[in-house]
């Protein structure tokens, strides 16, 4: 079938040709998508890739579904180099969301600038408690990580059901699950007036510019690079990989955490729910697509925010079914991988010899 | 008695699933190689077995339609990771999330719609026995079918020279290459046969469970599927166990909420997931048996033959 030889170093263009690749086979893969569903395929790529791009709504939006997406896959990109498998995002950002969000209503109706600075700490050191679990569990008795963080995503958001429907509902929302509307010391600035996009979008450039920095200025950027690729060299620095493991999940959490209070202090201004909508699983894609790097991440962040509000401009305007974001997301990712192997070996076809 | 009996069928019912998920993906890892995209493959099956059962009226066509479906997409990750040599870990976790939106896209106009239940083993003279009958032989057809596929693949496993050359594949590669074995190639195989179980275990869901199609109704099934390979320790009886035990805790916290214990639902819907991490724990102390039976090649790279 194929035959796969190492490369003796690897091109230094394909940190951008692999994931450019994998968007281009993505969308034609969409294309002939749309074809089977009896779509202008044309139109209907038009409509989900560029049309947002060209409504100050649509780039408000864009920059309101990109925060969470960035901040979460900076944490996720952090532990992926360290190999480190946390894909519990999701269950953290939960916890961030409903911790944070606990915090403001704590605070009703106290007002002060203090509030959300406040708020945003409790969230992050929940989130790295919350994130700390798999990575204790891992550490100390060799429990796989992946199943844990997984497991712990369920009973997080089963958790912040039970609080919306218990203790934190509000008390004159006729008996609705959510919480009160925050006030407005609970609630982001916005930097464009009458629109969503929020102050949450600079903390996640804020955040890209200080994950490059540790990364690449800062010696933990090198341990955790050491941690992956080569876990018995860590082992000659004195750092021992718990240490990194922690840290990994620590880093995580906390910013999955973030992401979870900057989302309900900012576009959804209460607790529902439904805060968890799969960016946690998404930013998994962000990660790779960025291909673990800040800046990459953050430009993967805009693209695949594009498709969450391409996607429901499509369901609006061509009847297309809103799962199509998920399939594209996943054929992205799918597309992604394979094209890593053009990377790292050298491909040549060979006669397949198969025998039973 | 009659409760308890209910009891006991609904443990059945709600633990099959499992077992047909996890005896395949025990074959997968039993070969060395781990596939995360159960939960994928899962939901896969199960809406294509609810769509053609439905449009068919054939049950045993929407089964077929699941394996052939899940077989499928468990080919991809076969492909990508056997030969394009992808990392395993994020293919499966692509898979999961791949599945999960094809899923929901292919099934979108068939949500909410019902079809006929699952035939069930008629045999009057076995049904009619007292309690006995009502206990084993009140059942649909799949669950005699993964009964007989746990004890199948332990026989497999340790009495058949092909069962022994798997386990030796996913011992240690490249002895097995160097013996002439093809390592992709049982790869391959085991991953599409993974893939075919994960699709029964997704239509038992959408055809038995709840003869109908609903967005993401296998809500996390595929996930612990994979934590019970790790609790029966990669030993296929021992699925049983870990499948029962799971399948109890879900419909025991069931009949507990119906008692009208004063604790919210959700916390009692959180106990399969919190009793898997503590599964999860338990049995990962225990590194000796671990390293027993663990397959040694679990997740790592093999790149020497085609």
């Amino acid at each position: 079938m194929f035959k796969l030889e190492k490369k003796a170093n690897i091109d230094k263009s394909s940190v951008f040709m692999v994931p450019l690749s994998a968007i281009g086979c993505s969308l034609i893969f969409v294309f002939i998508l749309f074809i089977l569903l009896g779509k202008n395929p044309t139109l209907a790529l038009f409509i989900i890739f560029i049309e947002p791009l060209l409504s100050v709504f649509g780039i408000s939006e864009l920059i309101v579904k990109s925060t969470p997406l960035i901040i979460i896959a900076l944490g996720l990109s952090f532990g992926f180099r360290a190999g480190v498998w946390n894909i519990g995002a999701e269950g953290q950002y939960t916890i961030g969301a409903l911790s944070g969000g606990a915090t403001i209503l704590a605070f009703y109706p106290m007002s002060g600038l203090w509030l959300l600075p406040v708020a945003f700490l409790v969230a992050i050191i929940s989130g790295a408690l919350w994130g700390m679990i798999p990575g204790i569990l891992k550490a100390k008795f060799n429990t796989n990580e992946i199943l844990v963080s997984l497991m712990l995503t369920y009973v997080a958001i089963l958790f912040l059901s039970a609080m919306v429907y218990g203790p934190l509902k509000d008390p004159d929302g006729f008996n609705f699950p959510e919480s009160r509307l925050f006030h407005d010391s609970g609630i982001l600035p916005i930097i464009f007036h009458g629109t969503r996009a929020h102050v949450g979008f600079l903390i996640a450039i804020f955040l890209v510019v200080m994950m490059h920095f540790l990364l690449t200025r800062h010696m933990v950027g090198f341990f955790i690079k050491v941690s992956g690729e080569s876990p018995r060299a860590l082992l000659f620095s004195g750092k021992s990989r718990n240490q990194i493991i922690y840290l990994s999940f620590i880093i995580c959490g906390g910013l999955a955490g973030l992401a979870g209070v900057i989302e309900v202090s900012g576009p959804i201004g209460q607790l529902v729910p439904a805060i968890p909508v799969g960016y946690g699983f998404t930013a998994i894609i962000v990660a790779f697509l960025g291909r673990l790097n800040p800046v990459g991440i953050f430009l993967a962040g805009l693209l695949l925010a594009l498709t969450y509000i391409g996607g429901e401009a499509a369901q609006i305007k061509l009847g297309l079914p809103n799962a199509i974001t998920g399939v594209f997301q996943g054929v992205l990712l799918f597309f992604l991988l394979a094209a890593d192997a053009y990377t790292k070996y050298k491909i040549s076809l060979v006669n397949i010899r198969w025998k039973i | 008695m009659d409760l308890y009996i209910a009891i006991f069928q609904g443990i059945i019912i709600a633990s099959t699933p499992l077992v047909l998920a996890s005896i395949g993906e025990l074959i997968v890892e039993k070969s060395g190689v781990l596939n995360l995209g159960v939960e994928g493959m899962m939901i896969i099956g199960a809406v294509s077995s609810f769509i053609v059962t439905y449009e068919t009226g054939s049950h045993l066509l929407g089964l077929l339609a699941a394996i052939i479906s899940s077989g499928l997409i468990a080919l991809i990750f076969g492909i990508l990771t056997q030969y394009l040599l992808s990392n395993q870990v994020a293919t499966g976790l692509a898979l999961t999330l791949f599945g999960l939106g094809l899923a929901s896209l292919i099934g979108q106009s068939y949500s909410g719609i019902t079809i006929e239940s699952f035939p069930s083993l008629e045999i009057d003279i076995l049904k009619n026995i007292p309690i006995i009958g009502d206990l084993f032989f009140a059942f649909d057809y799949l669950v005699y079918l993964s009964v007989l596929m746990v004890i199948g693949t332990y026989l497999f496993l340790n009495k058949t020279k092909r069962g022994l050359i798997l386990i030796a594949t996913g011992d240690n590669h490249d002895s097995a290459h160097s013996l002439g074995y093809s390592v992709k190639k049982i790869r391959l195989l085991s991953i599409i046969y993974g893939g075919a179980c994960a699709g029964l275990g997704g239509a038992y869901l959408s055809l038995v469970q709840t003869p109908m199609w609903v967005e993401n109704m296998t809500a996390g099934r595929g996930w612990i599927a994979l934590a019970i390979v790790v609790f029966a320790v990669w030993r296929p009886l021992w699925i049983f166990a870990g499948a029962y035990i799971f399948g109890g805790i879900t419909i025991i916290q069931l009949h507990i909420q119906a008692t009208g214990v004063n604790i919210e639902a959700q916390y009692m819907s959180m106990l399969p997931y919190v009793v898997t991490i503590l599964v999860l724990v338990f049995i990962s102390m225990n590194k000796n048996r671990l390293a027993v039976n663990a397959p040694n090649c679990l997740n790592k790279l093999f790149t020497s033959d085609i």
